[in-house]
């Protein structure tokens, strides 16, 4: 494919317009085309060459075609060369000249030369036509066994084109198994890595609806597929390294022995040249030891130096790529690197976006031992050319102190901040004096003191002003003029664009009224009729409100605008720590330079294969909602899946994992139970309200009395389903991502079952009085979406189940994976038995 | 896996453009140029290297003006990309001998056989230069190098100094010699970025030192290689703080923090006699590269003096001095001062009959800048520039102090040819052929850089 036209680009004097050069040329490979001269290759290449050139200028030259071909009956492989080049830009568009080009090129896939054989293989594959699909099966299948690796290399890569081209002929040909069996038999590893690659695509794109394909994606992170790869991954190349080590993340190892053995034999890849595999090792490393607290340490100890030496080595924007990863570590382990803080200075040259991360990391590792430094450093920055960063420096001291025992010295910068005399300077340490203020109240004295001094006039960005307005109207006991500087800043109201800046003023002069009222009273009569008159309707509001509430009852109002307040301990953080952990799962990937999972900016199809978490992930937002959701409404999601506010802390153990080998199973604190608290505490049915999670925790028995449905009596005797099932989500994913599916099929609902679907806690509620457990559900109107789980009696056999239900058609499709699978037919009776049940009883 | 690559000239033309799967729309380059152009409106702030567009990812770095572009849709390693996009670029060199906007639009047939092979649907298959030649037929029709800018790091060997064989840089890896037969010959080049802060009252706040072992061969035969390193460097700094610079200063000893190698490189002795051993791949590898932060000797100290003179004047003396030995000169040393922006003039004396100095008030963002072509070791210099403040500034605003206050820090900029701070060497290089006859050119050259170098004042 060949650049497109350039449409900025006119046609110039010099350059050919069109028609009489391109008949010119024609003219004369024409002429080429039978000579057999001497030299005769090297005019060829000439006037391929100028026909290429037209060609990427976006001149047509699509008539030449046949001549084109016809002198490309040569052993010239430069010359072949560019033939391709043009074929392939002209095939595409014109499937009456690809159908040409077809004959041509199967016969070069037969040439001596495996070069040639190779370059034709790869531009058949191009051509992408999708009528012609029929003709590139033969070629691809001697080009898969041929003897030269290069010719192979082309045919694996080749498959997969097929694939994108018309899936069904590369299945029915039987490719896949074809490259499985050079995956782990060819001695080329370039081979194999391209095998690796193709098969990823085509059993992930295969797996939702084939189970062969899905045991086949879960056989490539089986461990003797695994270790064949570890083994030779000296012998790949860089690239593909990165290929092997990124499936042996999806890898769960069955003991730690193993766990250390395939760090022992990955650790000098993290003395590797290229980043890209120590990032890769890394995430390896991470992986593996998730559970074990103290390795985990270590890991990150060792990690270090080499991704300090990642950052300072490479170009600016692969320094950038390895810093946004140090960034995230350093944000969850700050105590790690609070020693190396030095590294995290800015220089004066870097990019802003380099500088922002380096400032959010000094302020994340800042400590009782080295606060003083990095402050000082801070301050530096505060004088910076640069404003932005100017500022980010300014709010980096500011959040410093706000996490630190011992705000002395800080206070006094920031302090000198107001000082300074630049305006943004001055806005952005007013900001943070409230701030300060909110969280610790007893300096408001020193604080004072100085804010006291501004002038409002030089204040004029709306959150600074709103910041002084605040501290004027909270501490106008103690600020002498507080009165008179609010009262002419209501005088000139209508100068105040900001309605933010006219709400506070509005409530500071409702405080400082109430400490000081002889001095206040007649301002704020101004301020609450220039408000009552004010277009902004909050604004509007709140002073209709002030007054008349004043008018109802001046303590009443005091204690409503006034109260005594409680200092802040701690801010509210911007991200969830679900977000949080998600990017951490997804370390060495974009997810981490944007600081946002994946399902928040790739489309479903284009998430990486294998990718269960996501699955999982992007059920909540709903697929229905159209991967428009803001992200506010992401997050809150985020909180609903999995679990309950209250089990969140007390799960994040095993949920970080994501993986198998955490700590067993303890069903006092680390699992998920089946039901979800919210729900059960909502729950109005008095037979279930009865018993609250923490009794479902401790007394079976009574769980089993409050369920008026017991499953006995609905499921067929040989299965009974333990009605006290638990199972944490990392086990349920890791198992969800191991088992094939073990049943498919549409199960249909009640009318009625689908119409209660609008509150899908009611279906929620029916499963689990049938033993069947929901660990997550999402979706909208029309399209829910459930991942249940149920457990054998007796045994520690699981049954998992993905479920969509579409309302409108009542009908709901299920998947069904399972321990035993021996047993996976009585449990999709069951299960139906249940489904089909709902709305009816 | 990516999806499109393709390059761009500064104002946006494609010169190159490749669309591997067909599943980003045609505009990309278009989409791409445009907001990294205009990323933030003021134009004050760079766009990362990577961002997104309607679920598209664009991925770029620059060379030499020129912008390197991948995109994709599926949520890669972004190292991987950027790396790959490096390599692209570096692979591109070593075919044409010199990138530049003109060697691609003359070599593009080449080019496009070069994407073809380093990448087939979107995966990468190799960016190895040696690799690659047994799938490359085009010959380079090669650009003349003298005006072009250079790329890389052993590039800045070319910069106006003779004892260089600057040629040998934009060499193709393919190109024939004019004169017929190869030149046998092998560069290694000790590159160290050195980023030193000095706080104002001239002490070293932090300092460290990025460098890197760069080789380009041109033997034939590609013989086994072994690189001799100083026998007393250690790597690691145990369980002490790497910012700990007390230790082992002056004992000789080259204590490196970390180390990374390039895949070629077998470290089976390293551990005993600190030697590399190699079969360097065709085209410019980094063999090494390494990251100290033991304390060292800067190569110049700077000293900025402010005071007021007279009613809405002041003077700045600014003094360097080179504290490396007389045998060696830097070039093209910059140094640069934002002064305070009500300034509204500056005129500057420089020292009476020294030649290749150059000075500037930059008006726009209030900057004074000195250039100094050549800078001898063990010489001090200095530039007195005298500044004149608005009429509208305040006369009680008006002290040294608030001048200092808005005025600073001093960087610099300097490339200082066989000279390395870190005093790790290339003791010997060993070329394996048995043949008494072969003795092929061995270059091994030396040159710091400032990476950041920042006087405060």
């Amino acid at each position: 494919m060949a650049p497109p036209a350039q449409s900025q680009r006119s046609p110039s004097p010099s350059q050919p317009s069109g028609k009489s050069e391109v008949s010119d040329l024609k003219l004369q490979l024409r002429q080429l085309a039978g000579s057999r001269a001497p030299g005769v290759d090297d005019s060829k290449r000439e006037l391929f060459k100028k026909v290429i050139s037209y060609m990427t200028i976006g001149i047509d030259v699509s008539s030449l075609f046949g001549e084109m071909v016809m002198c490309s009956a040569t052993s010239d492989i430069v010359l072949k060369k560019m033939c391709y080049l043009y074929v392939g830009n002209y095939a595409k568009v014109n499937p009456d000249l690809a159908l040409l080009t077809i004959n041509f090129l199967q016969r070069d896939c037969r040439d001596e030369d495996p070069m040639i054989r190779g370059l034709a293989l790869r531009s058949l594959c191009s051509l992408r036509v999708a009528n012609l699909v029929e003709y590139l099966v033969g070629p691809l299948g001697s080009g898969l066994k041929d003897s030269n690796s290069y010719v192979r290399m082309v045919a694996v890569m080749g498959v997969l084109k097929l694939y994108h081209i018309s899936a069904s002929t590369c299945i029915d040909a039987d490719f896949p198994s074809i490259l499985k069996h050079l995956m782990l038999h060819d001695s080329d590893t370039q081979v194999v890595a391209n095998c690796l690659s193709a098969l990823q695509e085509i059993w992930s794109a295969e797996a939702s609806t084939s189970e062969e394909a899905s045991r086949e994606r879960e056989a490539l992170i089986s461990k003797p597929f695994i270790y064949y790869l570890l083994n030779r991954i000296k012998e790949f190349c860089e690239w593909a390294q990165c290929l092997v080590l990124e499936l042996v993340t999806k890898y769960v190892p069955s003991d730690s022995s193993e766990i250390f053995d395939i760090m022992n034999l990955l650790e000098d890849r993290l003395q590797h040249a290229n980043g890209a595999v120590v990032l890769a090792t890394i995430r390896v490393f991470l992986q593996l030891t998730l559970s074990m607290t103290d390795v985990h340490q270590q890991v990150y100890e060792r990690i270090k130096a080499p991704l300090l030496t990642l950052v300072s080595s490479g170009s600016p924007e692969q320094s950038y790529a390895v810093l946004s990863h140090l960034h995230l570590l350093v944000m969850r382990a700050p105590y790690v690197f609070s020693s190396d803080y030095k590294h995290f200075y800015c220089q004066y040259n870097e990019p802003s976006y380099v500088k922002r991360l380096k400032l959010e990391m000094l302020t994340a590792v800042a400590n009782e031992s080295n606060t003083y430094e990095i402050v000082t450093e801070l301050c530096e920055y505060a004088a910076n050319v640069d404003i932005p960063i100017a500022r980010e420096s300014i709010r980096a001291v500011g959040k410093i102190a706000l996490q630190q025992y011992d705000v002395n010295a800080i206070v006094d910068r920031l302090l000198q901040f107001l000082e300074m005399e630049k305006d943004y300077v001055t806005a952005e340490a007013l900001v943070l004096v409230k701030d300060l203020l909110r969280k610790y109240p007893q300096w408001s004295h020193d604080c004072i003191a100085v804010v006291g001094n501004i002038s409002s006039k030089n204040v004029q960005e709306p959150k600074a002003k709103a910041a002084l307005i605040w501290m004027l109207g909270e501490y106008s006991q103690d600020m002498q003029d507080a009165p008179y500087v609010l009262g002419s800043l209501v005088e000139n109201w209508d100068e105040e664009h900001s309605a933010e800046v006219r709400l506070h003023l509005l409530t500071a002069m409702m405080k400082c009224f109430f400490n000081r009222p002889p001095e206040t009273q007649s301002a704020l009569g101004a301020a609450l009729a220039a408000g009552i008159a004010d277009f902004h309707q909050d604004v509007h509001d709140r002073a209709l409100f002030y007054y008349r509430i004043l008018r109802y009852n001046v303590s009443v109002a005091e204690r409503v605008v006034n109260p005594p307040k409680q200092a802040v301990s701690v801010f509210a953080d911007t991200q969830s720590s679900e977000i949080k952990d998600r990017i951490f799962d997804e370390f060495n990937s974009l997810s981490v330079l944007y600081q946002k999972p994946s399902y928040m900016f790739t489309d479903k199809e284009h998430r990486g294969p294998l990718e269960f978490a996501d699955e999982l992930g992007n059920l909540s937002i709903g697929e229905a909602a159209n991967n428009v959701v803001p992200t506010q409404m992401v997050e809150e999601n985020d909180k609903d899946l999995l679990l309950t506010t209250s089990e969140k802390e007390e799960t994040k153990g095993s949920r970080n994992n994501g993986s198998a080998y955490s700590v067993p199973y303890d069903g006092s604190s680390t699992s998920v139970f089946a039901s979800q608290t919210q729900i059960e505490s909502a729950v109005s049915n008095p037979t279930l309200a009865g018993h609250s999670p923490q009794a479902s925790f401790a007394i079976d028995d009574l769980l089993g009395l409050g369920i008026p449905a017991a499953p006995a009596v609905l499921s067929p005797p040989q299965l009974k389903l333990n009605t006290k099932a638990a199972l944490d989500p990392s086990t349920f994913q890791q198992k969800w991502r191991q088992l094939p599916v073990a049943l498919s099929q549409e199960i249909s609902v009640s009318p009625q079952g689908a119409a209660a679907l609008t509150a899908p806690q009611a279906l929620l509620r029916h499963m689990q009085s049938h033993s069947i457990h929901c660990i997550a559900s999402g979706g909208q109107s029309p399209n829910f979406k459930f991942f249940f789980f149920a457990q054998k009696f007796e045994e520690s056999s699981n049954y998992l189940v993905e479920c969509v239900i579409n309302t409108s058609s009542a009908k709901a499709q299920v998947k069904i994976k399972a321990d035993d699978q021996n047993t996976s037919q009585d449990f999709s009776t069951l299960f139906e038995s249940a489904l089909s049940k709902f709305g009816t009883s | 896996m990516i999806s499109q690559f393709f390059v761009l000239s500064q104002r946006g033309d494609n010169i190159v453009f490749r669309d591997y799967r067909g599943e980003v729309a045609k505009g990309s380059a278009e989409i791409f140029f445009r907001k990294v152009k205009f990323w933030k409106e003021d134009g004050q702030e760079e766009a990362p290297p990577v961002f997104n567009v309607d679920g598209v990812s664009y991925f770029h770095v620059k060379v030499v003006g020129l912008l390197f572009v991948a995109t994709t849709r599926v949520n890669v390693s972004p190292s991987l990309v950027l790396e790959l996009l490096q390599r692209i670029a570096r692979v591109i060199k070593d075919y044409l001998g010199v990138l530049s906007e003109d060697s691609l639009r003359k070599n593009f047939v080449l080019v496009y056989e070069l994407l073809d092979e380093v990448i087939d649907f979107g995966y990468m298959q190799t960016t190895s230069t040696e690799v690659l030649k047994s799938y490359i037929f085009n010959e380079p029709i090669v650009v003349d190098a003298a005006r072009l800018q250079p790329l890389g790091p052993a590039a800045i060997f070319m910069q106006g100094t003779k004892r260089m064989p600057g040629t040998a840089i934009t060499k193709s890896v393919v190109a024939n010699e004019p004169g017929g037969r190869k030149r046998e010959e092998i560069f290694v080049d000790i590159i160290e970025k050195i980023s030193v802060t000095f706080s104002s009252s001239g002490y070293i706040l932090t300092s460290e030192i990025d460098g890197t072992i760069q080789m380009k061969s041109y033997l034939t035969g590609n013989p086994e290689i072994r690189l001799a390193l100083n026998e007393d460097l250690s790597i690691g700094r145990g369980g002490e703080s790497a910012n700990d610079y007390r230790s082992s200063y002056g004992s000789g000893a080259v204590i490196l923090d970390d180390c990374n190698f390039h895949e070629s490189v077998r470290l089976d002795s390293f551990d005993m006699d600190r030697t590399l051993a190699l079969v360097p791949p065709d085209g410019e590898f980094p063999v090494m590269n390494y990251r100290m932060t033991q304390e060292f000797k800067p190569p110049f100290h700077i000293n900025c003096l402010i005071e007021e003179a007279g009613h809405l004047k002041a003077e700045v003396i600014l003094k360097v001095r080179a504290e490396f030995p007389s045998n060696i000169t830097a070039n093209t040393v910059v140094l640069e001062m934002p002064l305070p922006k009500y300034t509204t003039r500056a005129s500057f004396e420089l020292e009476p009959g020294v030649t290749g100095q150059r000075t500037d008030f930059k008006g726009a963002n209030k900057k004074l800048e000195w250039d100094l072509e050549k800078f001898v070791g063990g010489v001090e210099h200095t530039l007195r520039a005298k500044l004149t403040f608005s009429q509208e500034l305040h006369e009680l605003w008006f002290n040294s102090a608030n001048i200092i206050k808005e005025a600073g820090p001093v960087s610099m900029t300097f490339t200082i040819p066989m000279y390395n701070v870190s005093r790790l060497q290339v003791k010997y290089l060993q070329i394996a052929k048995k043949s008494s006859s072969y003795n092929p050119y061995r270059w091994v050259r030396y040159v710091t850089q400032a990476n950041s170098y920042v006087a405060r004042i």
